[in-house]
């Protein structure tokens, strides 16, 4: 038996008639086909899924689909108007080198924006414990916190700190 | 301070330039294989074996066909028919794509489900009854070689045991007589664990089959889309999948590591799918599947010794090896080098006698290994080298980091001819050790590292200075499946002097798209914003190799140079001939030729391709484009001297990593942020088999951790806040002076974390321990040795 | 990985979610935060016909205090417990099992309530819910009864709720002046399950008498346990290393963990011992503090 349901994606409104297990992510890729939002697990460990559930950060590969109904998401491809400005999270994590394929990236942005929206000072470990639900076997995530910390300094309206390697 | 040759707005070697393909993916632009959606696309999903050894009875798919949607049970017989049961390994051994009567390893697909929709393939795949017979499996490697054990590969004729194969390096009778008459030996027994490369995207693919116009796209995960598109000829040509046929397209990889370099029977399966149904075809794996099915990596069981003088001088070193590959070799080595480049096990130290040996057997356990982020069994190698010369520094009552300095091998004898036959091309080992000591405050360090000893506290400092080969490699010696391992660079330049450039190999997250425009920005001036990088397609890009190995900048970089200078050459004709000199009468700074001693006559790089459409000389061909496929003359040896610094809590035995300072050396740089980013990333996975991660099986063959929660991947909380910086020696041999650096972070971690530990443990005569070295592992070491 | 069909009601009230359990029976579960169930149906390990999500119902989300009673709603997730001024200002403990549940994403969605209506001795709100005291309120179509949180967990997967029941809120105590409270679990990485966890409220007297004491246990036991001899062995006393030692002791001694991945018996025995010595004083220097 399917159910119909409306969400409200990115600012726009859809309604779909879903099956009851369909996951949310697969909604938002399959049906929606929005394919920003990517899936690295089974086991709500990888966090590539996230996106935001009425402004909080969720892994939508363990969320149904149904318990969207009447919420609003929010995903990569919301965060930022097509063609710019970019997101501060979108512009530090290019500024900082804060990835490498891009697999987890969305995911791993997705929770900092939640991150920032709590507290957009965050300490270097607060950074580290705040994105430990988001696997990235990538970065090593030194430029990962670094880019929090400049998308952080941005939002706050400060200068950004410098993009320059400490490779010496 | 590295030096730059161009301008910032050039962006040639040198400069931090941000990365061009970063727009795509922090908009959730990126298009990787499970974004890929065609029009009638069918959903496979695999029916896996719950057990190690058993034998097939009966597959009955009678209620699978009933669930709604399902379109098709495809099992081993099936394919069979066609003669696409078996596939090679890229080690020219034999796998099943799906079995017919037996299955070799947990979790090895049994049948295939093929449905239109991803979750009516689920449902299929609950619904398919198969009855097995289990059998006794072999999962020790150390008894597969008893006479008692069952023989495995039954399937292959004459086979008696199952030994793969034996290979051996170096000089086994000076070696034992030196070990023999030496004054101090030291031997230590060393398991590398299996381990996954678990990327976060795992492997899938959308194959394609056009039955009207009898053609293949396949749009797959994979490093190597060249050598796959031959495999799959190989394979299928019979069927008329022949070369000209099949168009292999990667998209956008979600991490590689090696991971990605073999076929796995999934997409074969999908292949033939497509094929027979003639509709595009989905598999993508999950996590499970992914960690337990595809190749595995590592995996050695290292007995290493070590000869030399009580003052500490190496004399030698002799290593033994069991490598377990499970059910086939499915390594992705050299043809020639079953046991990739482990000898390169001698390590940065100067002597010469060493002997290598290396025993392979088969296993019920999944196929392996690939090289994951590791030129070819490096990792192995420099563990191994690395622990025993700090046991070595343990027995003769030096500092580890005094013994290394006094072994290496000196900046003045490179070139250097090692005792398995290597040329070192370049290095300064010296260097390299004394900028990490000083980055920590070594001496500080050690002096801390007394007080806290004596008053009971668990301090410990581990270095890892360790010589990395990359870049296969040399024609002479290198191929897979017989194909030379060149790679290859294609440069066209537009009317408008903007280029484009395509590739053989193929980015996984290492930013090619960035650091081969500046190879080529370097060479011709031309921006590197102003230059478009493509690879991953087979229909538009020149063949080569892939990535993996470290291998794209020794060779793929190498061939852009010299493309790139082929067009330069171009360009001195065009302007000698506009600006009427001779060519000995140009001279080239980034961007134009000018006329020596009158610098205002010149002409731009653009001015001069523009010409190559417009106005070039009578009798040269027009147009401005070059390719070229580069065969180097050698490897290349980066190295990197890593120090770690951990303390361990007395009571729980947690490890903490406080410090980890590495210094690499790669050469030339192209881009240092991408350099560091390379490091960054390799360090964690180097913390992760050394603390982390390894793949468990219980003795029936069951692996007790394939899923996220129980392999565990390190997040930013297990990662520490690296420390890094470099060193340059250029590669005298490499058009770019540059000698790869995507492995040598997790070459050397490892070792030095591994070292650091047991140091700390050392005081209790823990000399060895094997990784990952967990708290519940130092828990047990130390109440052997009566602490608790 | 995908879950087999079910069907799925979202109740507005108590009163048709309790209908809908007791409609369905055995084939119905509760959905609250999904985050322990959905992996399960994800696996094919748990497919119940029915889905009853409770999410919609009002009521269960809040905090509060009441009559020396802080009442916790079986909805409120994790992220709010962490977040909570009113429990930081008694109970700072939960700052520290908040922090080691899974990951932040994990938190915005999983509920106190279904952490303990799992009943999973993995889960680490079970012994904290021990060391506090707290009970549990599970509603039926009669009405709602208050069940002590030490005759709450019956076995492995199995609890005091009953076909048609529902757990909606957790009343804890506040605890007398001159308490503290704390906890910790050891992981082999952050957001794992406890290797071996402990959950600690004492409350010392002016005069330097412990008069009470809650330990519990995660992950050590097949049920949730509380460690009562270790807490008989602190109360009535003043504190020493030698009662801490001794509670330590038979922490150790009482439990019943496996050997696993995570470590063997031994050493998550004498884990235990070394976490009730830390979490004791990490407690009572939070009475200090």
């Amino acid at each position: 038996m399917t159910k119909t349901i409306t969400v409200t994606v990115n600012g726009t409104a859809h309604t779909a008639e879903v099956e009851p297990r369909l996951l949310l992510v697969h909604m938002i890729r399959e049906v929606l086909n929005m394919t920003g939002t990517h899936i690295g697990c089974d086991t709500s460990s990888c966090g590539a899924c996230t996106i935001l559930l009425d402004g909080k950060s969720i892994k939508s590969c363990t969320v149904l689909a149904v318990q969207a109904n009447g919420k609003s998401i929010t995903t990569i491809e919301g965060l930022a108007p097509e063609g710019g400005p970019l997101h501060p999270l979108q512009e530090g994590f290019k500024e900082n080198h804060g990835l490498h394929c891009g697999f987890c990236t969305p995911g791993m942005i997705m929770r900092c924006v939640e991150l920032l929206e709590h507290n957009n000072n965050p300490t270097e470990e607060e950074i580290r414990w705040g994105i430990s639900g988001n696997l990235c076997r990538c970065t090593g995530y030194n430029n990962i916190v670094k880019a929090v910390q400049w998308a952080g300094a941005k939002m706050r309206g400060e200068e950004t700190p410098s993009t320059e390697p400490e490779f010496v | 301070m590295i030096q730059c040759k161009t301008s910032k707005a050039i962006g040639g070697m040198g400069h931090s330039l941000k990365r061009k393909e970063d727009a795509r993916f922090i908009q959730g632009k990126g298009n990787y294989v499970d974004d890929v959606k065609l029009p009638g696309m069918l959903y496979m999903d695999i029916v896996r074996s719950p057990y190690a050894y058993a034998k097939i009875k009966n597959i009955n798919i009678e209620e699978a066909m009933k669930v709604p949607g399902v379109v098709a049970v495809v099992s081993g017989r099936d394919l069979e028919k066609y003669n696409l049961h078996w596939m090679p390994t890229l080690m020219s051994d034999t796998q099943m794509v799906l079995p017919t009567d037996t299955v070799m390893y947990q979790s090895q697909e049994v049948a295939a489900v093929i449905a239109t929709t991803k979750y009516a393939a689920r449902d299929g795949r609950e619904a398919v009854i198969v009855e097995y017979e289990p059998m006794k499996p072999v999962i020790d490697p150390f008894k597969s070689l008893d006479p008692s054990a069952p023989v495995l590969r039954s399937d292959k004729e004459g086979k008696t045991d199952n030994h793969i194969w034996n290979w051996k390096a170096g000089d086994k009778e000076k070696t034992d007589t030196l070990f023999e008459t030496a004054d101090v030996v030291v031997k230590e027994q060393m398991h590398i664990p299996r381990i996954h490369v678990a990327s976060i995207e795992t492997c899938g693919c959308v194959a394609d089959y056009d039955k009207v116009n009898n053609h293949l796209t396949m749009y797959m995960t994979t490093q190597a889309p060249h050598a796959i598109r031959t495999v799959i000829a190989l394979v299928a040509g019979h069927v008329g999948l022949t070369e000209e046929k099949v168009r292999v397209i990667a998209p956008d990889i979600g991490g590689g590591f090696g991971g990605k370099v073999p076929v796995y029977p999934g997409y074969v399966i999908a292949i033939a799918v497509s094929f027979l149904v003639g509709k595009p075809v989905k598999w993508i794996e999950d996590r499970s599947e992914n960690l337990q099915a595809d190749s595995f990596a590592r995996d050695y069981h290292i007995t290493a010794e070590m000869a030399g003088t009580k003052d500490g001088k190496i004399l030698g070193t002799r290593f033994k090896i069991l490598a377990d590959h499970g059910y086939t070799d499915a390594s992705a080595n050299p043809s020639k080098f079953p046991t990739g480049m482990f000898s390169i096990a001698t390590g940065s130290y100067d002597y010469g006698t060493t002997y290598m040996e290396c025993d392979a057997v088969y296993t019920n356990k999944p196929p392996g290994g690939v090289a994951y982020r590791c030129s070819f069994r490096v990792t192995e190698a420099v563990h191994a080298i690395e622990r025993i010369t700090d046991r070595f520094a343990f027995e003769v009552g030096k500092d580890p980091a005094d013994l290394r300095m006094q072994n290496f091998i000196k900046k003045e004898d490179f070139p250097w001819k090692s005792p398995t036959g290597w040329i070192y091309d370049s290095g300064d080992y010296h260097a390299g050790l004394q900028k990490a000591m000083d980055a920590l405050n070594y001496n500080d360090l050690r002096r801390e590292q007394a007080e806290k000893r004596a008053k009971g506290e668990l301090m410990g400092i581990g270095i890892s200075t360790f010589t990395e080969i990359v870049g296969a490699g040399p024609s002479k010696d290198f191929d897979i499946l017989g194909i030379k391992m060149f790679d290859s660079a294609e440069i066209r330049v537009h009317p408008t002097g903007k280029a484009i450039a395509r590739f053989g190999t193929k980015s996984q997250g290492q930013g090619h798209e960035t650091t081969y425009a500046q190879i080529i920005a370097e060479e011709l001036g031309i921006p590197a914003e102003n230059i478009a990088i493509e690879e991953g397609d087979t229909d538009t890009a020149p063949y080569g190799l892939g990535t993996y190995a470290s291998r794209s900048t020794p060779t793929a970089g190498a061939a852009a140079a010299i493309a790139a200078r082929k067009l330069r050459d171009k360009a001195r004709k065009i302007a000698a001939y506009l600006l009427e000199v001779s060519e000995d009468d140009l001279e080239w700074e980034p961007g134009k030729f000018f006329v020596k001693g009158a610098p205002e006559k010149s002409k731009t790089i653009q001015e001069l391709v523009f010409a190559a459409y417009t106005n070039h000389p009578q009798g040269m061909e027009a147009g401005f484009e070059a390719t070229h496929y580069y065969d180097p003359p050698n490897l290349t040896f980066p190295s990197g001297a890593y120090i770690c610094v951990v303390d361990i809590d007395r009571e729980t035995c947690e490890i903490k990593v406080r410090r980890f300072v590495a210094i690499d050396d790669c050469g030339n740089i192209i881009n240092p942020m991408i350099v560091q980013g390379q490091v960054h990333g390799g360090l964690t996975q180097g913390i992760a088999p050394a603390m982390y991660e390894e793949l468990i099986y219980d003795e029936a063959g069951n692996i007790l951790n394939g899923t996220f929660m129980d392999y565990l991947v390190p997040t930013a909380v297990e990662s520490p806040n690296w420390e890094t910086g470099h060193t340059v020696t250029p590669s005298p041999h490499h058009p770019i002076g540059a000698k790869g650096v995507g492995e040598s972070p997790t070459v050397g971690a490892p070792p030095a974390i591994a070292n650091a530990i047991v140091d700390a443990l050392s005081p209790f005569g823990i000399t060895h321990l094997d990784i990952p070295i967990t708290p519940f592992k130092i828990f047990k070491a130390l109440k052997e040795k009566g602490v608790f | 990985m995908i879950a087999q069909s079910f069907q799925y009601e979202s109740p507005g009230t108590l009163a048709e979610a309790i209908a809908l359990l007791n409609e369905h029976g055995d084939e119905a579960k509760v959905l609250s935060g999904g985050h322990s169930l959905i992996p399960m149906m994800k696996l094919r390990f748990a497919s119940p016909g029915y889905l009853i999500d409770i999410n919609n119902i009002p009521g269960l989300s809040d905090i509060k205090e009441e009559a020396g009673v802080v009442r916790i709603g079986a909805l409120v997730r994790e992220s709010q417990l962490e977040h909570s001024d009113l429990l930081a200002k008694h109970f700072p403990i939960f700052k520290d099992v908040t922090k080691l549940i899974a990951d932040p994403q994990v938190r915005n969605m999983g509920t106190l309530g279904g952490n303990l209506a799992h009943g999973d001795a993995a889960n680490d709100h079970p012994a904290v819910m021990i060391a506090l005291g707290a009970s549990v309120v599970i509603t039926n179509a009669e009405g709602e009864r208050e069940v002590p949180i030490d005759e709450f967990f019956y076995g492995f997967y199995m609890t005091a709720i009953q076909q048609g029941e529902i757990l909606t809120e957790i009343r804890i105590p506040v605890p007398a002046s001159g308490t503290g409270n704390a906890y910790h679990k050891l992981e082999r990485k952050v957001g794992d399950y406890a290797t071996a966890g402990v959950a600690v409220q004492i409350t010392v007297g002016e005069d330097g008498i412990v008069t009470s004491a809650g330990i519990g246990l995660t992950n050590l036991n097949p049920v949730p346990l509380r460690a009562s001899r270790s807490e008989e062995a602190l109360i009535g006393k003043p504190l020493s290393d030698e009662t801490i030692a001794l509670a330590a002791q038979f922490a150790s001694e009482d439990c019943s963990p496996n050997s696993d991945l995570r470590g063997s018996e031994e050493y998550k025995r004498h884990l235990t011992s070394v976490l009730v010595k830390r979490m004791i004083a990490k407690a009572v220097e939070r009475i200090n503090g």
